[in-house]
């Protein structure tokens, strides 16, 4: 999977809103049969990206290029579906009047029945847009953007309004592209989600490439452990200690959160011979963006 | 299913057109004042309060179609524009691969459609109630006058509809629809308004419009039809040129 070519890549892309730098120099590839997930928090350059490479938005240095031409020509629109963050659909019209539109632009379109099926609309195709709930309008507009079978789809922060059996779906509907062959690039809030979905992650702050890679990877890239256990031991003793960054009481249970997590666990096994289930997890991507994002805070704050 | 057959691009086309017409006939805000209000003065200024004058009938039937006309391109561009780039739809369609234009194109098809529409409304309360007599090459000109200068309104809607933002195209729109429709002469006759007002009529692409309308029922005031034409032309021109711009500048 390696090995393919890039179906999108950008590459040192800068833009620039005024004396905002929206996206300082960020290097992104997007592969065949892979979902890349952009992290980041609003204001990152997420939805920025997106837009230069769907070509809404021109780069002002560094380049651009979607299935090896610029963004945005009519051949590569034909191969593009996409998801925007805020995309009002005209309220008169009904479901399947909106899908046979799109539809018509493509040149081997899905099926209506395909795309009511995938996008979870079923009951839906003669209801008006405007007057469904805002997680139907949201389904709606996953059901355009891959309505036309594309090879590579946008979905910017498709879940936002999403109920949990929605979600789900819309996730099931992405596995089933991706795994036929079609490249994703995903931006989220929600970071279960480029959890579950992503092939690969991409961290954005303040317009620069913090981290990327495997989610594996970027979780790696923070040796912080969260420890578990049962103990007498007061909280804010333990939090004193060398290499805990924090650790809280919930009832019964400590919770500690610490950098690295052998030392400390012998400390607390030394200190209460009663401590008891002990529990040790690597950090989750949700730590790994924190420690990624604050870190780079920092950083700037230092500057 | 024979649609699969026609070119891609026509069947978008179509498609489109499809959508625009299903959009305005849904929304009566819209589709009723557009139709309502040419129809509603010409009842009241060339039947009601007009005591029977063939002349102010026919007159009035070429100015209000003119000032229906220029009503349906100006709203029915600008307002939905305008409410479409506001709410996203607009950057959506750029990343779709429907043919560049065909909005537009659909939007300006529907513009014709409801001059033609006027055209018929106003025809036939003028051949009835205002007791209008015209030859069969007067009726069709007319008509054929209105459904080919919607075009430059429509583009000066779009324009305005690119520019401002959907609730406040309706606002300025009207601004500059009742009081162009005044002082170009399609309420009343240039000759009762001041002369100073009458004598800047020319300045408004409604008055040329107005010309070429009454031209047909020989009650103009005598200028040229080509010069009427190639500034409604020229209009026209400017205005798509101007909106198009607007609309694909990138970001």
């Amino acid at each position: 999977m390696e090995s393919t070519r890039p179906l999108a890549v950008l590459r040192g892309a800068c833009k620039r809103y005024g004396a905002t730098r929206a996206l300082d120099g960020v290097d992104l590839q997007l592969r065949a049969g892979q979902v890349t997930s952009l992290l980041g928090v609003n204001g990152a350059g997420k939805s920025t990206a997106v837009g230069l490479l769907l070509g809404l938005l021109a780069a002002d240095a560094g380049e651009v290029s979607v299935f090896g031409q610029a963004p945005g020509s009519l051949d590569v629109r034909r191969r593009c579906g996409a998801m925007l963050q805020s995309a009002a659909l005209p309220e008169r019209l009904q479901v399947g009047e909106l899908l046979d539109m799109v539809r018509a632009g493509y040149p081997q379109p899905r099926s209506v029945a395909d795309c009511v099926a995938l996008a979870g609309l079923d009951g839906l195709v003669g209801r008006r847009y405007g007057k469904l709930s805002g997680g139907q309008q949201r389904r709606v507009q996953f059901a355009l953007a891959i309505c036309g079978r594309p090879r590579l789809l946008f979905l910017d922060e498709p879940t936002t309004g999403l109920d949990i059996d929605a979600r789900q779906g819309l996730w099931a509907a992405v596995r089933e592209l991706v795994a036929d062959g079609s490249a994703v690039l995903l931006t989220t809030h929600y970071l279960e989600e480029a959890e579950a979905l992503s092939d690969r992650v991409a961290v954005l702050d303040g317009g620069r490439l913090v981290a990327e890679g495997s989610v594996d990877e970027v979780r790696a890239r923070v040796s912080l452990r969260r420890i578990q256990c049962r103990s007498r031991l007061a909280a804010d003793v333990v939090a004193q200690w060398p290499g805990v960054v924090e650790a809280v009481r919930e009832g019964e249970a400590l919770r500690i959160v610490a950098e690295p997590a052998e030392p400390v666990v012998r400390r607390l096994l030394d200190a209460d011979p009663g401590t008891c289930d002990l529990e040790i997890r690597r950090a989750g991507l949700a730590d790994a963006f924190l420690a990624l994002t604050r870190s780079t805070d920092a950083l700037q704050e230092a500057a | 299913m024979h649609t699969t057959t026609l070119r891609a691009p026509l069947r978008a086309h179509l498609a489109e057109a499809r959508c625009e017409l299903v959009r305005l006939a849904r929304e009566p805000a819209f589709g009723v004042p557009v139709l309502a209000f040419p129809a509603m003065f010409y009842l009241l200024f060339a039947v009601v309060l007009n005591r029977g004058n063939p002349g102010a009938a026919a007159y009035l039937l070429a100015s209000y179609g003119a000032f229906g006309v220029v009503g349906a391109a100006l709203f029915g561009f600008g307002v939905t524009i305008a409410m479409d780039r506001e709410r996203g739809y607009l950057r959506l369609r750029r990343t779709l691969p429907t043919p560049p234009g065909s909005m537009l194109l659909a939007k300006m098809a529907m513009a014709v459609l409801f001059a033609a529409a006027i055209s018929l409304l106003l025809a036939t309360l003028a051949a009835t109630a205002g007791g209008v007599r015209l030859a069969p090459a007067q009726w069709a000109g007319l008509a054929l006058v209105n459904m080919a200068g919607v075009l430059p309104f429509a583009a000066i809607g779009l324009w305005v509809g690119t520019l401002v933002g959907g609730n406040a195209a309706p606002a300025l729109l009207n601004v500059l629809y009742l009081p162009m429709s005044f002082l170009s002469g399609l309420w009343m006759p240039l000759s009762m308004l001041p002369d100073w007002l009458a004598g800047i009529a020319p300045a408004w692409p409604a008055y040329h419009l107005g010309q070429l309308a009454l031209k047909v029922v020989g009650h103009d005031d005598g200028g040229r039809a080509w010069v009427h034409a190639a500034v409604l032309a020229l209009v026209a021109v400017v205005f798509f040129a101007l909106a198009r711009r607007r609309l694909h500048a990138a970001e």
